[in-house]
């Protein structure tokens, strides 16, 4: 599938004055997860055996892959839907989400106490999948190795097209003497295009599978992360302790997925000064409030039949939260049943933000704020500890930039603008009515 | 018509998704009831027999501080180091007494330690099986050698009992095990009830203990609170308590009948049943998928060759 056509380079300089801003972050952050492996978790965390799971867990993985579903839901939409037009935005989804996962895997090492027994989860004997964690850690690495294989036919693309300029440059600047002869780097060059040549299209081929799969794994990891404070029926407030915390986690990442992937393409036009997408993002924007009232109708139902209705409305520190969640998500939809609203760049980053904000304190809500392992036990995150998770997301945008730059991931403008006038998006663009082009690209 | 056929079917896919889903969570309200063994070994602790004397506590760590990874704890108060004094289980204390004061007149003493549930949270939830229950001791046991230290059976434990040595570069779980690899395989006893002076701490079949805990609420009504603590609480505990005051006030949680674990495990087992459904649906998407993408290129040639 000649899609490689529809993604362009962004065209620019890496070395910004932001760039180099977000590096300090990094390193600071980097700096006190060099303290917490030589002085212990203890030394950088204010968790505690009451409350073992601080904002590592909580933000990194439990919302942080939750905000990376961008990658699942335009998947969802493109693959299974089959809306092509939404095509062009899925690189750029694609890249944060694996971006989103890696670091997600990354906080893990950075929180687990035991690293290094971490293999026990390859050796059969010691399976055991009763354990929601289990099933997490091993949908979540098969999800990342996936992401890079989606991921791939991008760099592969570069590799094929490049003209080294760099590496040039770079031999060019190091002294004659230690510098490798020309005529053989070229050749070994040459080898590195051939091989990238013909491994592009036979990974096309099956590319298709694993994109299935990258839309089966995280419905099956996004649903375990709720499932992993089941077992907290003591701890857990009845709020938000239910049966229903697999399919609501599930949900809670489809509406945070598409919301995500809109202010992703908002923020990117705008900070790399590109025209909105408004097209796709109107549609995009249609079909998170399906989503929304789902999960609200779940909640609010499962909440009556428990009996809990009246724990949401007692005006105390837990309903207030639980408050402040549900009306988040509720307020965003509200905003998209209007047409108007979603034609309308300013609005749809709003509910867009809303609606992100109210699923991510959902999840806080369960794992940390509702979390209450009884008396004398309190947990507000340390400055190392938030500093740490700052770097970690901190490296994920510059990374996020850095990658844009290097390979064709942001839909190609040119052809973009070109692509519904070919009517592709016409056809299969069912119930919505295209936008005239001439509004699509006003901003 | 394809189209609307194929819609249906999605929203078939996702509705019998969501079902699943569903599903598990209603399932998780019929209680099957497990199955309790009575053979399995525990502990008896009276607090109305207990002293206070720090004896059991002293004797763990001398006897576990080694296999068990315990040391000696400086309070804050205590500049000169002249107490082992820890203020809660902890990453270097197993077991610890402690007194609940309600007037100068009523108090009570109250021991901390692994309740070894019959149906132990820690061991449902542990992802790489570094918590066991051994088959016919029933003691609950730990593995540091496999222990990847993610925090999982801190959170999932009633009684806040596994803790975690946040001081440590090398951190491990710490928490009774019976004495499993020390007293209990030397002695036939922990150094607990070993040593207790004051018989406090009965040591034995849980089918006996509870017998001797019904026959003394029994003897002396008067003396105790009615109920014999972790008999029933989350699906039962090998070790059980006694005491003339209120469990909660001694730090004891109210925790119902059933098990946490029992909960949690159904609705796994109903979304993963021999891994059908993941399967399933990923053979569906797949079916999709590929059907959507050849429409979608055949769409394409067709562009191409109008195109030229
Ligand atoms: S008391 Fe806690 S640590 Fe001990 S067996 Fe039960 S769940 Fe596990
Ligand atoms: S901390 Fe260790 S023992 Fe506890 S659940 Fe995790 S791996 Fe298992």
């Amino acid at each position: 599938m000649g899609h490689s056509e529809e993604f362009q380079k962004l065209e620019g300089k890496i070395f910004t004055k932001s760039f180099f801003i977000l590096l300090s972050v990094v390193l600071l952050g980097f700096y006190f997860v060099g303290v917490r492996y030589v002085k212990g978790i203890g030394a950088v965390s204010n968790m505690s055996d009451g409350y073992p799971w601080g904002i590592w867990i909580t933000y990194d993985v439990a919302t942080g892959t939750a905000i990376a579903c961008g990658g699942y839901a335009v998947a969802i939409l493109v693959y299974i839907r089959n809306r092509m037009q939404y095509h062009p935005m899925i690189r750029s989804a694609i890249l944060t989400s694996m971006f989103g996962y890696g670091l997600a895997g990354f906080s893990v090492m950075v929180d687990l106490g035991r690293p290094w027994n971490a293999y026990n989860f390859f050796i059969p004997s010691k399976w055991q999948a009763n354990s929601a964690m289990f099933e997490v850690a091993l949908c979540v690495m098969a999800y990342s190795t996936v992401l890079i294989l989606e991921f791939l036919p991008a760099i592969l693309t570069s590799i094929e097209k490049s003209k080294w300029d760099r590496m040039n440059a770079i031999r060019n600047w190091l002294h004659p003497k230690i510098a490798p002869d020309k005529k053989t780097m070229e050749d070994k060059l040459e080898m590195v295009r051939l091989g990238a040549a013909w491994l592009n299209p036979r990974l096309n081929k099956v590319l298709i599978f694993f994109i299935v799969l990258g839309i089966t794994l995280p419905t099956m990891h996004q649903s375990s992360l709720g499932s992993l404070l089941l077992i907290a029926s003591t701890k857990l407030h009845p709020l938000w302790h239910t049966g229903f915390l697999p399919l609501l986690f599930l949900l809670n990442c489809v509406f945070i997925g598409y919301s995500i992937a809109i202010l992703e393409s908002i923020i990117s036009s705008y900070s790399f000064k590109r025209p909105f997408e408004i097209e796709e993002l109107s549609g995009l924007a249609g079909l998170i409030p399906f989503v929304t009232v789902i999960w609200l109708t779940v909640v609010i139902g499962d909440l009556s039949y428990r009996g809990q209705i009246h724990a949401a409305l007692k005006g105390d520190f837990y309903s207030g939260w639980f408050m402040t969640e549900f009306l988040l998500v509720a307020g965003g939809s509200l905003i998209l049943f209007f047409k108007k609203c979603r034609r309308s760049a300013r609005w749809l980053f709003i509910s867009a933000s809303m609606i992100v904000l109210g699923g991510a304190l959902y999840r806080f809500n369960v794992y940390l704020i509702g979390f209450n392992p009884g008396q004398g036990w309190k947990y507000f995150p340390s400055f190392a500890e938030v500093m740490i998770t700052v770097g970690i997301v901190a490296l994920e945008i510059l990374g996020y930039k850095v990658f844009v730059a290097l390979f064709p991931v942001l839909p190609n403008m040119d052809l973009h603008g070109g692509h519904k006038k070919k009517g592709h998006a016409k056809k299969h663009k069912g119930a919505e009515k295209p936008l005239p082009q001439t509004e699509a690209h006003a901003h | 018509m394809k189209k609307t056929s194929r819609r249906d079917f999605l929203k078939l896919a996702g509705a019998t998704g969501a079902g699943l889903l569903a599903c598990g969570a209603g399932n998780a309200l019929a209680n099957e009831g497990l199955q309790v063994n009575n053979e399995e070994l525990g502990m008896l602790y009276d607090a109305t027999k207990c002293v206070g004397c720090k004896a059991c506590m002293s004797a763990c760590k001398r006897v576990n501080s080694d296999y068990g990874s315990l040391s000696y704890e400086k309070a804050k108060f205590d500049e000169d180091g002249l107490w082992d004094a820890p203020s809660d289980l902890s990453g270097s204390t197993r077991t610890l007494i402690k007194l609940f004061k309600e007037s100068e007149k009523r108090w009570s003493y109250v021991k901390y330690s692994c309740m070894h549930c019959q149906k132990p949270s820690c061991v449902s939830v542990c992802p790489v099986s570094a918590m066991t229950k051994e088959k016919i001791s029933g003691i609950v046991d730990y593995n540091k050698n496999t222990c990847i230290g993610c925090r999982y059976c801190q959170i999932a434990c009633p009684y806040n009992i596994p803790k975690f040595q946040w001081e440590k570069a090398v951190p491990q779980i710490v928490k009774c095990d019976l004495c499993k690899a020390t007293n209990l395989r030397e002695k036939g006893i922990t150094a607990c009830a070993e040593t207790c002076p004051a018989g406090a701490i009965k040591f034995g079949k849980r089918k006996d203990l509870l017998e001797e805990a019904h026959q003394r609420l029994k003897d002396a009504p008067d003396k105790y609170v009615a109920h014999v603590y972790g008999e029933h609480e989350g699906g039962g505990t090998n070790h059980l308590y006694l005491a003339s005051m209120p469990f909660n006030k001694l730090g004891l949680p109210e925790i119902k009948p059933e098990a946490p674990a029992e909960f949690s495990e159904k609705i796994q087992h109903t979304i993963y049943k021999g891994f059908i459904a993941p399967v399933a649906l990923y053979s569906t998407l797949c079916f999709i998928a590929v059907k959507n993408m050849k429409k979608h290129q055949g769409h394409d040639d067709d562009h191409k060759k109008g195109d030229k």
